[in-house]
């Protein structure tokens, strides 16, 4: 395996959304004449940032937008009441107040967003307006290859953040066709690796095992690896379960919200007003009505027009194809209404609140480490607009970063020099640690076990015991302990595997990430003695919502190898500012 | 769910390759694009939409209610054609504008 060593100043894990979005915003900063230009900056993507990650088939609205006559602060009563309490005002206050200002910067990128005819965009529902979003990933892409100092290095997986005395200065990763591994040094790292789908174990199993809604490219990674080297993490509990369009696990937002189409039972009852109205009650009700007896579950679109239904099968193509290709195949959704169904459980903080604790600049709690977009926690709701309004949040902080760290050097070492290098060096021996473990994948002799294999008892454990689809989502705390066995149980098996390729190392580091995810969910679940939000947190132990104990954030943090639970007040009602205490 | 190529059509340009979220095609030695991991498809069809042949197709697994259709997508003046080769020999298309926004 060759070794490439690189130095780069802004360092940004995963080229999607906000990981974009943060190197196009960074570049412009540089270009600004009060900063020191000719910083570098550098996007390492696993796949390729033209269709990776959450963008890759398109979105068809953004979900998050101020529309007329509303305000940001609105935004965040809504995220507040849908979470039932337990979100960070300050991060939803500073992603609401630049939604419309992203959105109008993706329009001159060459989104198409529906307007109309006095040139105004046409809402969908209170918060949402319609675009044709099939190529905004390549969008994106596009502006990055124009933006200033910009590198990307696409198809090389991080494995891991190069930490000393909690500060990051780097990472570690390989290309997973050439061969190459990088030790890539840095002044400030920017983590945007999205969330974890495949913890769970599928709606569909077999053959179409990745027709998941949630990329199940996207391994958590990032919650991994800051896990791994002590960062604290918050709200691993509240799991986001969607409500799908039964087998292709499409969207239903644009059936709900586009042509009104109301949750249903098999007597042709709308149940969505029994349970109540936020994300987890209507995947809850769907649950309840099934369990009784009263299932399946639909969205009734039967006796749409033959012009909506056109509209549909279109804004699906732009989003969801496979749902189009099924009615097209299966009867169309003016004739048979739209089976629901829950998915599995996936751990996503820009839907729930799951992720790195940060402050408001999106500072982690690893020094010079800042998270943008799904991977970082305390603000649901987030969607598109609010992943770049994060990746920008957290490049104006890391460029401020860096200036502010130079300052102090030069203040340190008075010499009047841009160029001076404060970067750790990485030494040869941490390269070589973990060259010897990939080689060691790559040199094991094939076992009885796979990375596909252990994958697959994992989600069967997760399903059966920590509240899948199996159980309804519900668990107990005598289940948790079983789940967190057989999790450990699995990991120490991962040492064995055996690898053909780099592409078949990465499978196995997937795999790890998301068992370390596992522990973690597990410990969360556990911890939260209530049920404040049906499904996503289901405790059979403890059924009610306790407002006295638990109107917390539930924090955790790896010490020594155990994962330690911190219990943190809420931040104060219409706080605009948090800040770590170092 | 899942995607076929054709090689007999496939240049081996790689753009199919370069593009997958999954890194899940490859191009064997005789430049030709081949699904390794078939089952790790996500369908996100971007794979279709790069192919300057449209040497790929898309088809739904029959554990999601697949019934045996092809799927891919053309050019054709400006618009998206998508084209739905049914498994009783009959072809629908869809064309989408790409300058014009989703209704729904
Ligand atoms: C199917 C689907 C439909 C959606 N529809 C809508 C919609 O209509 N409207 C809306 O507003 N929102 C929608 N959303 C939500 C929105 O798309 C996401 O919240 C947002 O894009 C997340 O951005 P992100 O940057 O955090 O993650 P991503 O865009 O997924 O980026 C993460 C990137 O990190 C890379 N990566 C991961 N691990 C590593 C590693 N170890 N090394 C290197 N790179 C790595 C991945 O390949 C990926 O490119 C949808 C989401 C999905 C999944
Ligand atoms: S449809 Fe998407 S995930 Fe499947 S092979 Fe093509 S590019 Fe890859
Ligand atoms: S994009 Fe089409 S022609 Fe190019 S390698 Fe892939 S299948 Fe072959």
């Amino acid at each position: 395996m060759k070794i490439e060593r690189i130095k780069t100043d802004l360092l940004i894990i995963g080229g999607g959304t906000a990981g974009c979005y943060a190197a196009i915003i960074a570049a412009g900063i540089q270009n600004n004449p009060q900063v020191a230009a000719g910083t570098k900056i550098l996007i390492v993507e696993k796949a390729n940032i033209k269709r990776s990650g959450c963008l890759a088939a398109g979105v068809n609205a953004l979900n998050a937008y101020i529309t007329e006559g509303r305000t940001p602060k609105d935004y965040v009563e809504y995220a507040k009441k849908d979470a039932d309490g337990i979100v960070r005002e300050d991060l939803l206050y500073t992603i609401s107040e630049k939604f419309n200002e992203v959105t109008a910067h993706l329009e001159k990128l060459g989104l198409v967003i529906l307007k109309d005819k006095d040139g105004k965009y046409i809402a969908r529902g209170n918060r949402n307006i319609k675009i044709n979003g099939e190529n905004i990933k390549p969008l994106l892409a596009a502006a990055v290859a124009k933006a200033p100092g910009v590198q990307v290095l696409n198809h090389v997986n991080i494995t891991d953040f190069s930490v000393h005395d909690n500060k990051i200065d780097g990472a570690f990763g390989f290309g997973i066709e050439n061969d190459t591994f990088y030790a890539i040094e840095a002044k400030v790292v920017i983590v945007a690796t999205g969330g974890a789908a495949g913890l769970y174990r599928p709606n569909n199993p077999g053959f179409s095992r990745h027709k998941m809604w949630y990329p199940p490219f996207n391994t958590g990674a990032g919650y991994a690896m800051g896990i791994r080297h002590g960062a604290e993490m918050t709200t691993f509990e509240m799991r986001f379960i969607a409500l799908r369009c039964k087998d292709t696990i499409a969207p239903t937002g644009t059936l709900a919200q586009g042509v009104g189409a109301k949750q249903v039972n098999a007597l042709g009852e709308v149940y969505e007003t029994k349970y109540g109205l936020s994300t987890s009650e209507r995947v809850y009700g769907t649950v309840v009505e099934n369990l009784e007896g009263r299932g399946p579950c639909y969205l009734k679109t039967e006796g749409i027009s033959a012009e909506q239904e056109e509209s549909l099968l279109k804004a699906y193509l732009n989003m969801a194809p496979s749902q189009t290709i099924r009615w097209i195949e299966n009867g169309t959704p003016s004739k048979a209404n739209v089976e629901i169904e829950g998915t599995e459980p996936y751990i996503v903080g820009g839907h729930t609140a799951s992720g790195y604790w940060v402050d408001t600049k999106r500072a982690t709690t690893i020094k010079g480490l800042y998270a943008a977009g799904d991977v970082a926690g305390g603000c649901p709701q987030k969607y598109v607009t609010g992943a770049l309004a994060e990746g920008e949040i957290a490049a104006k902080s890391a460029v401020e970063y860096i200036r502010t760290a130079r300052d102090c050097f030069v203040a340190n070492a008075p010499r009047n020099d841009d160029k001076i290098d404060y970067r750790r060096h990485i030494s040869e021996k941490e390269i070589e640690n973990h060259v010897t473990e990939i080689e060691k994948f790559l040199g094991n002799k094939k076992g009885a076990q796979t990375a596909e294999n252990l994958e697959e008892a994992m989600q069967l454990a997760m399903d059966a015991y920590a509240g899948g689809i199996k159980t309804g989502y519900r668990y107990s705390e005598n289940q948790l302990n079983r789940a967190k066995k057989e999790i450990e149980i699995i990991e120490a098996l991962t040492d064995n595997l055996s690898a053909a390729d780099l592409q078949e190392v990465m499978y196995i580091y997937e795999l790890k990430e998301r068992l370390t995810v596992c522990k973690s969910v597990i410990a969360h679940l556990a911890a939260r003695h209530e049920t404040r939000w049906h499904s996503f947190a289901e405790n059979l132990d403890y059924p009610e919502k306790d407002n006295i104990h638990f109107r917390k954030y539930v924090n955790s943090r790896l010490e020594n190898g155990e994962i330690k639970i911190i219990l943190r007040e809420l931040t104060a009602e219409g706080q605009k500012n948090y800040e770590h205490q170092h | 769910m899942s995607i076929s190529i054709d090689q007999s059509i496939c240049i081996g340009c790689g753009k199919c390759h370069d593009v997958c979220p999954g890194t899940l095609i490859k191009i064997n030695e005789q430049r030709k694009a081949f699904i390794k991991y078939p089952k790790d498809c996500w369908g996100c069809t971007s794979c279709i939409k790069e192919c300057p042949v449209h040497a790929i197709r898309f088809f739904l697994g029959e554990d999601i209610g697949g019934k045996g259709s092809k799927v891919h997508t053309e050019k054709v003046n400006g618009l998206v054609r998508w084209i739905f080769e049914l498994s009783d020999g009959s072809i629908k298309t869809i064309d989408i504008d790409p300058k014009e926004s989703n209704k729904y």
